[in-house]
């Protein structure tokens, strides 16, 4: 009896005394399927960098992140399972890396209160954070990303796109239709024709697609894609001997894995990009130390630097960074989902800030607002060397056409506030 | 080459030339996956869904050999820890296309003594569901066994345009014809395969007895033939296609999980063709190339393209509606 008072006893002072609940952060990744080889590095840069601060720093304000990986297989129906099954948790932020997830969580997590991250992908007009309050899409978007790609192309052509021959060659899903109104609107104002061309899923036949582009002969060709259908396009580019260095990807269409089976073909090939590329930077020397050599990596640790693992890495900065700003502008290191979303909404990012992190000029520099989730949509170019193997960033990070992109934003967030009752505001 | 400006050859009707032309060749490689199908559904009356990643299962398989890959690395660090990847040496591709012909032997001995031996006699709705699951098994094991990242797969298998197609059109049609040249091997490689095939099941004692059991299983087994020899037999031929397709495709777009979907354009193939027939897979592959790249090609920009992959299945459809079985397939009449 004297036993099981003095158990219970101590059961109650240990339930009583307080206990700092774990930082959850859901990670919908997909480590399967045919969209794996993309899946993987940035699940694996997102998880090691949470490891990193809890082996270096001891957690976020003295509390411990704790991920929570749940496979998606890039397939919407089970990212809305992954989310259902993982907020309980208490998941702080989601990050599902597919557009089609994303537009499924949007009511949702508006609804239950748990801020959503899209980094360069997802809904673009979900940047004006009046309508979407809960979403955030900094420092970029696709259309950030499509007009970058045309400032670019103004700039090598001395300012001058008129008369040009401009093909986007992209993949037949929400996704891949996102930046055409925007590449119309400017293809409008800068004189140039645009033509369109879908590639269905997954994208491993696409000879009808390249054989157009031998008949049309367009003088750029900007890609839009995913998963296989990038190794096939830069395959079947070379294959026409289309030049590399007038073939630009978006930033899902420019990691590694997209132009290695192309060989030294590839050679050329540009992407547009909103972080750096390469391992050149300190905060890959910490993962090395206090992950990778400590035997706690995601992966087998080969894939720092990568350009996938760069983003994976760099979007889980960003949410240690918006947490540790919801705890000082809350006074409490143990967060809710909504401390957090005003974390995201109150982020400051400064180059010295950045630098600190062991990531001096990997990103721009930005902050967030209530009215701007999106950021300052700067972007830059990056360029495939076949010989060297690597991206080389061969441009600043330079801001897009708000002139266009800002009217859109507003029109499609508008058209969607007014069909789901939403009153904007901040 | 591009159009000479000045040409009197009406461009459209060039155009229309190489897409058929390249529709025939991508016929050639949607045959190459339905082959396999064929095999074992005239042999055993499975319909093996697990072709497709049969032909992802061989061609990492054959890149891992190549590059000396240490087969389930990840598992055996996981256990044991260490960082094993590699063997450190490479295997030239001719000894390594060899030794994954022996892995696929193996991989159709396994899936007859584990799976099909023990399903003899079954509905054939349960056999197609125990090749749903082989599939998503061989899936996994191929992913514990090779890894998940895309492998670039050089067989020394020529690719690009072929120059000499391009400047002999130019001077008929003052355009150059682009073939590439992989299609043209995958070509030759299908034809090599086909008539391989056929002598095999014409001319040896084990090809007779593969016809043989595939005209009427009882009436072999009574004259001795053994069955699960039989299936073994089928399980590794359609393994050594899924083989040939995983190479063809795997040198397009590197090696990786996408390539298992390739299965989806052998279906439409397999309605056209008949399931039963090799040279049904072999027409009904060029049917559906032709057919999905001069559709896309003529009414493709008026609906706004990508029409390919469910053109396909309507063209298929349209020949159903007039041949049942299929353009080769056998009809089967039950009387009640």
């Amino acid at each position: 009896m004297k036993l099981k008072m003095t158990t219970l006893a101590l059961g109650a002072v240990m339930a009583a005394s307080p206990v700092m609940a774990d930082l959850v952060f859901p990670s919908l990744s997909y480590r399967t399927g045919p969209y794996a080889a993309g899946g993987i590095p940035f699940a694996d840069g997102y998880a090691d960098y949470f490891t990193l601060v809890n082996e270096r720093d001891g957690g976020i304000g003295g509390v411990k992140a704790r991920v929570v990986e749940c496979e998606t297989g890039y397939n919407t129906e089970k990212g809305v399972e992954c989310y259902e099954s993982t907020k309980g948790e208490g998941a702080l932020i989601y990050q599902p890396l597919s557009t089609g997830i994303t537009y499924q969580l949007i009511p949702k997590v508006t609804a239950d209160g748990i801020p959503l991250h899209t980094m360069g992908y997802g809904r673009t007009s979900a940047a004006n954070g009046e309508v979407f309050s809960n979403v955030f899409n900094y420092p970029a978007n696709y259309w950030d990303g499509a007009s970058g790609i045309i400032n670019y192309l103004l700039e090598a052509n001395d300012g001058d796109l008129s008369g040009k021959k401009v093909s986007l060659l992209f993949h037949n899903s929400a996704y891949g239709k996102e930046p055409i109104r925007t590449l119309e609107e400017l293809s409008k104002k800068h004189g140039f024709t645009l033509s369109t061309l879908p590639v269905d899923h997954p994208g491993q036949e696409q000879k009808s697609q390249w054989l157009q582009i031998r008949r049309d002969r367009p003088d750029f060709v900007i890609m839009w894609g995913w998963g296989v259908m990038n190794q096939v396009a830069v395959q079947e580019a070379a294959n026409i001997r289309f030049p590399m260095d007038k073939f630009i990807g978006v930033w899902w269409s420019g990691a590694e894995h997209d132009v290695m089976p192309a060989g030294e073909k590839a050679d050329g090939y540009k992407a547009v990009t909103f972080h750096g590329v390469g391992r050149d930077f300190p905060v890959f020397d910490d993962i090395q130390t206090h992950v990778v050599d400590k035997g706690l990596a995601a992966g087998a640790g080969d894939q720092i630097g990568n350009v996938l693992y760069n983003r994976g890495m760099y979007a889980a900065m960003l949410a240690v960074e918006a947490a540790k700003t919801a705890q000082e502008l809350h006074g409490t290191a143990e967060i809710t989902p909504a401390m957090m979303r005003d974390g995201m909404e109150a982020l400051e990012m400064p180059e010295a800030r950045m630098s600190a992190l062991g990531m001096p000029l990997f990103g721009p520099a930005f902050n967030v607002s209530c009215e701007n989730h999106g950021g300052p949509g700067l972007v830059g170019m990056t360029q495939w060397d076949a010989s060297a193997k690597e991206w080389t960033l061969i441009s600043d990070f330079a801001p897009s056409d708000r002139e266009v992109i800002q009217p859109l934003i507003e029109a499609d967030s508008l058209a969607y506030a007014s069909e789901n009752n939403i009153e904007p505001g901040c | 080459m591009p159009l000479r400006e000045d040409s009197s050859v009406p461009e459209q009707l060039v155009f229309a030339m190489e897409v058929t032309l390249n529709g025939l060749m991508a016929g050639v490689l949607y045959a190459l996956v339905a082959l396999g199908f064929v095999l074992i559904y005239k042999a055993s009356g499975i319909f093996n869904y697990a072709q497709g990643v049969m032909a992802l299962f061989a061609a990492m398989t054959l890149v891992g050999i190549m590059n000396g890959q240490v087969p389930f690395a990840h598992l055996i660090n996981a256990i044991f820890g260490g960082h094993v990847t590699h063997f450190g040496w490479t295997v030239p591709s001719f000894v390594a296309i060899v030794l994954t012909i022996g892995v696929m032997v193996l991989l159709a001995w396994m899936v007859q003594h584990f799976v099909m031996r023990h399903l003899v006699g079954q509905e054939p709705i349960i056999l197609f569901m125990a090749t749903i699951g082989l599939a998503y098994l061989l899936e996994g094991v191929a992913d514990l066994m090779w890894g998940s990242e895309i492998k670039t797969l050089d067989v020394g298998l020529p690719q690009g345009i072929n120059l000499w197609i391009d400047e002999t059109t130019f001077q008929i049609f003052d355009y150059g014809f682009f073939i590439d040249n992989l299609d043209i091997v995958a070509t030759i490689i299908a034809a090599l395969l086909v008539a391989g095939l056929v002598a095999f099941a014409q001319y040896t004692k084990q090809g007779r007895a593969m016809r043989a059991v595939a005209d009427d299983h009882q009436a072999a087994l009574s004259v001795g033939i053994s069955l699960s020899f039989i299936w073994v037999l089928v399980w590794s031929v359609a393994g050594f296609v899924a083989l040939v397709a995983g190479i063809m495709w795997g040198t397009k777009s590197g090696v990786q999980f996408s390539l298992s979907l390739i299965a989806l354009k052998a279906l439409p193939v397999l309605m056209l063709g008949g399931f039963t027939s090799i040279p049904g897979a072999i027409v009904g592959g060029l049917i559906i190339g032709v057919g999905e790249k001069l559709f896309e090609f003529l009414i493709g920009p008026m609906v706004g393209g990508a029409t390919e992959n469910w053109f396909a299945y309507v063209l298929a459809l349209l020949f159903l509606v007039f041949r049942p079985q299929g353009l080769f397939g056998e009809k089967i009449i039950e009387r009640v």
